[in-house]
């Protein structure tokens, strides 16, 4: 039953991201890419990875989907460039890739990943607390990174996306130095906090 | 109980790789490019839950978890890109954007 469900899963997430990769239409395109991504959360929900299963869901094929789905609206992606094989370079793509396959391939017949049967193995991922303890004890400082990072990359975002016309430019250029001293003046507030 | 292997798992795992690899190469649309990017880390995430399963380990799924975060902070940088890229040249098609290149 399982064993149904898993090849299910799988052969589901290769046709839909092969669907995403292939689509002329960047609508179904983003429609692929999101199935594809559920596919692969039910794969981890058997994998026993169930807070991973629904943070990908939530984050991936909510969040990230949903941007891709309003940016293809925003600027009007009707009909994108059809992939095509021509040229050196495709060639070399096609070469690289069943390459890559082909290694892994020869890896995985020889049976050099051999591993115990997966009834002998604990699941950690399915338990809650065992996340809690890694993230706030073992990887409390890479914790505290990602929330920096994530403060910059918003910043980032909103520079990015701040209009630059010919008039208005030295003021959006003005409010990208604002916004830097602002990101320079909470560094050094965090810094003092640390201390 | 799953009788499913290693093996097969990061064979599939390779699979999605590949294919999110080819369509970065042979799409020449900068979104399709990015969405084939984010389908190749996902390849990259389905072989850290699953080697982490089959050892016994938490340290992949943490990992995930990590990646999770990086992932929609460079999705946010990036789709801001390609709309700031749209805005001054109209189009977002890599064979267009030549200015490099010549």
């Amino acid at each position: 039953m399982l064993d149904t469900l898993f090849i299910t899963f799988a052969t589901f997430a290769l046709l839909f991201a092969l669907g995403a990769v292939l689509s002329p239409n960047a609508i179904n395109a983003a429609l692929c890419f999101l199935l594809c991504l559920v596919s692969v959360a039910g794969l981890f929900v058997l994998l026993e990875a169930y807070l991973l299963a629904v943070l990908l869901v939530l984050v991936y094929a909510g969040a990230v989907v949903a941007l891709f789905l309003f940016i293809i609206m925003l600027l009007d992606l009707k009909e994108v460039s059809a992939w095509k094989l021509r040229g050196v370079s495709a060639l070399a793509s096609v070469a690289g890739a069943g390459l890559l396959v082909a290694g892994v391939l020869a890896v995985a017949t020889r049976g050099q990943l051999d591993s115990l049967p997966l009834a002998a193995m604990p699941a950690l991922g399915a338990d809650l607390k065992a996340y809690a303890h890694a993230l706030f004890t073992t990887y409390l400082l890479p914790v505290q990174l990602m929330g920096f990072l994530l403060l910059i990359a918003m910043l980032g975002v909103i520079v990015l996306s701040k209009k630059f016309t010919a008039d208005a430019a030295g003021v959006a250029a003005g409010d990208g130095s604002a916004a830097q001293a602002n990101l320079g003046a909470a560094a050094s507030t965090l810094e003092e906090a640390r201390k | 109980m799953i009788t499913i292997s290693l093996n097969t798992l990061v064979l599939l795992s390779t699979a999605l790789f590949a294919i999110g690899f080819l369509g970065v190469l042979l799409r020449k649309n900068t979104l399709i490019i990015y969405m084939s990017l984010e389908i190749m880390l996902v390849a990259a995430i389905l072989a850290l839950v699953v080697f982490s399963r089959f050892n016994g380990t938490m340290d992949g799924n943490v990992f995930v978890f990590f990646i999770l975060t990086v992932a929609a902070a460079e999705v946010a940088v990036g789709l801001a890109i390609i709309v700031a890229l749209f805005r001054k040249r109209v189009t977002i098609e890599v064979d267009e954007l030549n200015a490099l290149k010549h």
